[in-house]
């Protein structure tokens, strides 16, 4: 075997063991990224941003944990944003781990609103998050398009009790809130293909605004509804997180994590070149035996 | 009878939710909001079936010693434990016989799954369920450190069940999820190669996309790689897209009239 046939065939324990230490080091060895932020992703921050004070802004999150390094920043980023101009958040977790990751974003979101911050040169004041105020969490119920029909109809028909068990009719948030015609706007966070139902069976058919953060594997898929104007915005993995995150002066895990993100980008791209490198050189050395009778 | 009764059932349920999108009277609204709440609670039983359905399959890995069927029991008693969890609440700050509770509710379940997978000594293992389930059931009356809450929320902000999701759950799918990143290197490396023109207008359009983000190649490449970037989601990427949502769409549909006029009877079994 030559260096060619060598270059092509690695043992995948390298490729592992070489990611690992590259990723490590990435993670020890602090430097910043800067982020360039796609207009996808400032058509949410803009939305947002906007907003008058009091108007709810639905965040349906359908994600479970294996998803949470990449969408949780997301969460995080908005729901701060929203809380800190003082809007209300309502929310639903329509996957079955949903539920725990929306309770987990909540209580350590709550928690940060504890603390005087300044973004983008404004200064927010401690504020206490207040549930049935601030926020609704109706929780979780199965077979999410049907869910998303009833919710058009009216919250209280998939969700007559939040998910901490009080009737929606007694938060006072939820006075006057009957379906989709009372929200501003809707941001769906998702690792699953509920996004897809957001899409047809909620935005499709009940027409609100909404955008959507999906993983980085399923982010080309939602394209032709951001190109037809079925969802204003897009938020692609770790990548659209960190943009939201540097649009809202609140740098996280996301942010944070772009490094390691580029550094194992590196490694791949570095690999797939040893690969090709490998396969052009046997590929021509070949060629050149057979030309010479070999 | 026992084919054309759900048949005619999709038929006509099927045609009513297809022509009462276009109906917005009230009576049709009413009837509509019926049907989506039966569907939830016909969700709900689905659940039920679906708890049944693992029990069976974990109790046939256990009973035919199948490759892994140590295993098996700690699936059991992670879902038995969370419900559990979900259920009980501490009431001060003493747990109390709470633990002891717990594996003593673990304890019977495993024994009458142990029933269900052995072919022998079921009656000992029945009776060791009976002793379980007596001091569960004695710790449950006696210890007032914990309660029950079957019909209301607070379970869900339990101690344990809350911590058990963040500290337990969490890092196992993180975990796993994690490790797709050592398998996607290794496959990109093996699976990218520029063998003919299609691969290589892959294998380019995949390094570009991965390097979009890459601020230090800007004094380089300028922004050509991020409009590069931008026109290969916005255009290729979205026409291949559209297509293939045009495709499924049109399926969809299709699909939809055929069980409908009972054309497609597959859901039937």
């Amino acid at each position: 075997m030559n260096i060619f046939d060598k270059m092509m065939s690695l043992d995948r324990r390298w490729v592992f063991l070489f990611l690992i230490v590259v990723c490590v080091i990435a993670y020890i060895v602090p430097f910043e990224v800067p982020i360039i932020v796609e207009p996808e992703v400032r058509s949410i921050f803009n939305f947002i941003d906007t907003l008058p004070k009091g108007a709810i802004m639905f965040i349906p999150l359908d994600y479970d944990p294996g998803s949470m390094a990449e969408l949780h920043p997301m969460t995080w980023a908005i729901v701060e944003q929203c809380w800190r101009k003082e809007l209300k958040v309502l929310m639903t977790a329509l996957s079955q781990n949903g539920p725990g990751m929306a309770d987990q974003a909540l209580r350590d979101i709550a928690d940060s609103m504890l603390v005087e911050k300044t973004y983008n040169g404004v200064t927010y004041p401690p504020r206490e998050i207040i549930n049935g105020i601030d926020y609704c969490f109706l929780g979780y119920k199965p077979y999410p398009s049907m869910v998303m029909l009833a919710m058009g109809q009216n919250f209280r028909l998939p969700f007559p009790l939040d998910y901490y068990g009080v009737p929606l009719d007694s938060l006072p948030m939820m006075q006057g809130v009957n379906n989709f015609d009372d929200i501003a706007g809707a941001v769906n966070i998702s690792g699953t293909n509920s996004t897809d139902y957001w899409i047809s069976y909620a935005q499709g058919r009940f027409n609100f605004p909404l955008a959507i953060g999906v993983t980085g594997v399923s982010t080309a898929q939602y394209y032709p509804y951001l190109g037809s104007g079925q969802i204003f915005g897009i938020m692609g993995g770790m990548l659209g997180a960190a943009e939201y995150e540097e649009l809202a002066d609140n740098p996280g895990n996301a942010k944070d994590s772009m490094r390691i993100q580029l550094a194992a980008h590196l490694v791949i791209i570095g690999f797939v070149i040893i690969g090709n490198v490998g396969y052009f050189m046997n590929r021509r050395q070949k060629k050149r035996m057979q030309r010479e009778g070999r | 009878m026992k084919q054309q009764f759900p048949r005619l059932l999709v038929l006509v349920f099927g045609a009513f939710l297809l022509f009462q999108f276009f109906m917005p009277h009230e009576k049709s609204e009413w009837l509509y909001e019926y049907l989506l709440d039966w569907i939830i609670i016909i969700g709900i039983f689905a659940l039920a079936i679906g708890i049944w359905s693992l029990i069976r399959v974990h109790v046939d890995k256990i009973k035919n010693k199948k490759i892994g069927w140590q295993y098996s029991y700690v699936t059991l008693a992670g879902l038995v434990g969370f419900i559990v969890f979900g259920f009980t609440i501490r009431n001060g700050a003493e747990w109390g016989w709470y633990f002891p509770f717990v594996l003593s509710v673990v304890g019977m379940f495993l024994m009458i799954i142990q029933a269900m997978a052995s072919r022998a000594k079921v009656a000992m293992f029945a009776g060791l369920a009976g002793v379980f389930a007596l001091t569960a059931l004695l710790i449950g009356i006696f210890d007032k450190a914990f309660s029950f809450h079957f019909a209301t929320s607070e379970g869900l902000q339990a101690y344990m069940f809350v911590h058990s999701f963040d500290f337990i759950l969490i890092p196992i799918f993180a975990t796993m999820f994690s490790l797709l990143a050592f398998f996607i290197a290794s496959a990109a490396y093996r699976a990218f190669r520029a063998r003919s023109i299609m691969a290589t207008l892959l294998l380019l359009s995949a390094i570009i996309v991965m390097l979009r983000f890459n601020p230090y190649l800007e004094p380089v490449f300028g922004s050509y790689i991020s409009q590069t970037s931008s026109w290969l989601m916005n255009v290729p990427n979205l026409a291949a897209q559209r297509a293939i949502v045009m495709g499924v769409g049109l399926g969809i549909v299709a699909t939809g009239l055929k069980v409908i006029l009972g054309i497609e009877r597959k859901y039937m079994g």
